[in-house]
């Protein structure tokens, strides 16, 4: 075997480890861009009631136009969580205290799982789940799933979310 | 502790097989070289242990498909890079200091592999660690103290932190560290409100309560003890680091922060008043070339002067695996492996595996962002701390950074005990980003109308 040889494989094994440690890094780029980040508020700074949580960061183009109504983002407004987000895609979301429940509640009057939003026929519902508190909508307690548009309060116990575009 | 959601949910399991493809194949690539920088020829065992460690990569992968289809698709296959790196490196060893280190570590790799893989199929959920907060504690002293029973204990180079039956011998301080970790993450998820209550506020640190002080002062007497039971310099930094680490991540508060690194510098200042291997280590990092450093016959600089030679030899992008002379360094397969694949990889190749590790703790840290639950964020949280510190420590030891300690490199050193460890840890990680990434419970939308609204049966922890 030349030394030729032994120098292109020995060039080539650097070359390899580099190949693999950029196609790692080329996977986690999608985790850097296309994401949103709810941070907590801090216990020094009184976040204002109803300041929306920062914009997310997303790369992809704005979707078409669509209904000014539909709610894009369920944010805590009011209670422990204040200013905690989450945004509304394409699967229900179940709101609790249970470490199930996509939107975690830290609020003792809360039921374990407490409410579901969910997409039908391109509006979204809200339904209780039987909690022992119940939910308000706006002013009016809860029965049957209702749909709810941007702008709609729930309050469940001490915490109030808004549905925002 | 803010939460990061990823706006589509994937599996991601094919790139991992594509990039554990890669990672199989620069570990294959680096095996065979060593038998051609050394006679010339490919390495002799090449197909077995090609073959050994493929199959050991297509496990996991496959249990992963089939248990935990949404954990992260990078952490197996830069462990099965940097263990694939490792057995390189020390078969080369072997082949200059005519010992058989190699298929040991395969076959401790083997049986990391396997215990990662029952982690992830037995443990379906991380929370369930939760409930064993305290046996965990129970556990961890138990291990710690192992070694030092009369007939179970040995003390080898030194350091009293081995147990041995017949020719096998273990360090049960490397589980002690994931134990260490379920503890202090249970523990600190419940009592993280009392931790971080209001305080006095001193130059714009919070600082907490005096009586809130009680539970880092024993973390701090334990690791403390381990370094006057055991002489065991890196393993008791370790512990308190986790410790303060995980504090720090449950309550968010700097001053703990503040508090442990004093603590930290009191308990290292009183350490080498007192121990005469620390004071060695300390004199053998600021003066190693002072030849009465160089040559005391205990604990001098001999190993860390050597390690630097080696990657000064080995220039950017190194002398070629084979070619160099790692094996003039003492322990070079597991305390100095970083300086037997700097100088034969060179600069090149060093930094190109300080990336991997680098990309293995921004996972475990990324997944704890990505989880909803507060264990399992500190778990995973404290998890890739403990590696990140290991390589820290490792690392800059061997480059003389900080004065050198006993602790291995992930993956990389030889030494059962700790590769056995880590495998555990990427087990655990992959759980845990399991359910980090998994798109939130989706019950079948029901039509709305009472009549329909059932009880919903959600997976139960």
């Amino acid at each position: 075997m030349s030394e030729l040889t032994y120098t292109v494989l020995r060039l080539g094994l650097l070359v390899l480890l580099w190949v693999l440690v950029l196609a790692v890094v080329g996977v986690l780029r999608r985790d850097v861009f296309g994401t949103r980040v709810v941070p907590r508020p801090s216990e020094g700074r009184p976040a204002g009631a109803g300041r929306p949580p920062r914009a997310a960061r997303d790369d992809r183009p704005a979707p078409p136009p669509e209904d000014r109504t539909v709610p894009r983002q369920v944010v805590v407004v009011e209670g422990p969580l204040r200013g905690t987000g989450l945004a509304l895609g394409s699967a229900p979301v179940l709101v609790g205290r249970s470490p199930d429940c996509s939107l975690v509640l830290e609020d003792d009057y809360a039921s374990g799982r407490h409410l579901r939003l969910f997409p039908r026929d391109g509006r979204w519902w809200v339904e209780d789940l039987g909690s022992t508190n119940g939910t308000l909508l706006g002013r009016e307690p809860l029965g049957a799933p209702a749909p709810v548009e941007a702008g709609a309060q729930l309050r469940i116990g001490r915490t109030v979310l808004e549905l925002r575009r | 502790m803010a939460v990061v959601t990823q706006h589509a949910a994937r599996s991601r399991r094919g790139t991992e097989l594509l990039l554990l493809v890669l990672a199989v194949g620069v570990a294959v690539l680096a095996y065979g070289m060593v038998g051609l920088g050394v006679d010339g020829e490919w390495s002799a065992g090449l197909p077995q242990y090609g073959g050994g460690l493929a199959a050991l990569a297509l496990v996991v992968h496959g249990v992963l498909r089939w248990r935990a289809p949404y954990a992260d698709p990078v952490l197996l296959p830069v462990a099965v890079a940097l263990n694939g790196l490792g057995l390189a490196v020390i078969h080369r060893l072997d082949l200059a200091e005519g010992s058989a280190q190699a298929p040991r570590q395969l076959l401790w790799s083997a049986i990391g592999v396997v215990a990662a893989t029952v982690v992830v199929v037995a443990l379906r959920d991380h929370r369930l660690l939760r409930r064993y907060t305290f046996v965990a504690m129970a556990a961890s002293l138990v291990l710690l103290l192992l070694p030092l029973l009369p007939v179970l204990g040995r003390t080898i180079n030194g350091a009293r932190i081995w147990i041995g039956v017949g020719p096998l011998s273990f360090q049960p301080g490397e589980i002690a560290k994931i134990t260490l970790a379920v503890f202090f993450a249970g523990y600190l998820v419940t009592a993280r409100d009392t931790l971080s209550l209001a305080g006095r506020r001193v130059l714009g640190l919070r600082l907490p309560r005096g009586r809130d002080l009680g539970p880092i002062l024993v973390a701090w007497a334990g690791s403390v003890g381990v370094l006057v039971l055991q002489r065991d310099l890196g393993t008791s930094l370790l512990f308190f680091g986790l410790f303060v680490a995980v504090l720090y991540l449950a309550t968010e508060r700097v001053s703990w922060i503040a508090i442990g690194l004093v603590l930290f510098a009191g308990g290292a200042y009183v350490a080498y008043q007192l121990f005469g291997h620390v004071q060695q280590r300390v004199s053998g990092w600021l003066d190693p070339f002072d030849p009465e450093v160089y040559d005391r016959a205990a604990g001098g600089s001999y190993q860390l002067v050597q390690g630097l030679f080696g990657l000064a030899n080995g220039g950017l992008t190194g002398t070629g695996l084979g070619r160099g002379r790692p094996d003039i360094v003492p322990f070079a397969n597991s305390d100095f492996v970083l300086a037997s694949l700097g100088e034969e990889l060179g600069l090149a190749g060093l930094f190109a595996v300080l990336a991997l590790y680098l990309v293995l703790v921004e996972r475990g840290l990324r997944t704890a962002i990505g989880v909803r639950d507060g264990f399992g964020k500190l778990l995973a949280g404290g998890l890739a701390f403990t590696v990140a510190l290991q390589c820290f420590v490792v690392a800059g030891g061997v480059l003389r950074v900080i004065p050198l300690t006993g602790l291995t490199m992930p993956f990389l050193a030889a030494g059962g005990s700790s590769l056995l460890t880590n495998w555990i840890i990427i087990g655990l990680l992959l759980r845990i980003s399991d359910a980090a990434r998994r798109p939130a419970p989706t019950p079948a939308p029901a039509p709305p109308g009472p009549a329909t609204s059932e009880t919903q049966i959600v997976r139960t922890v």
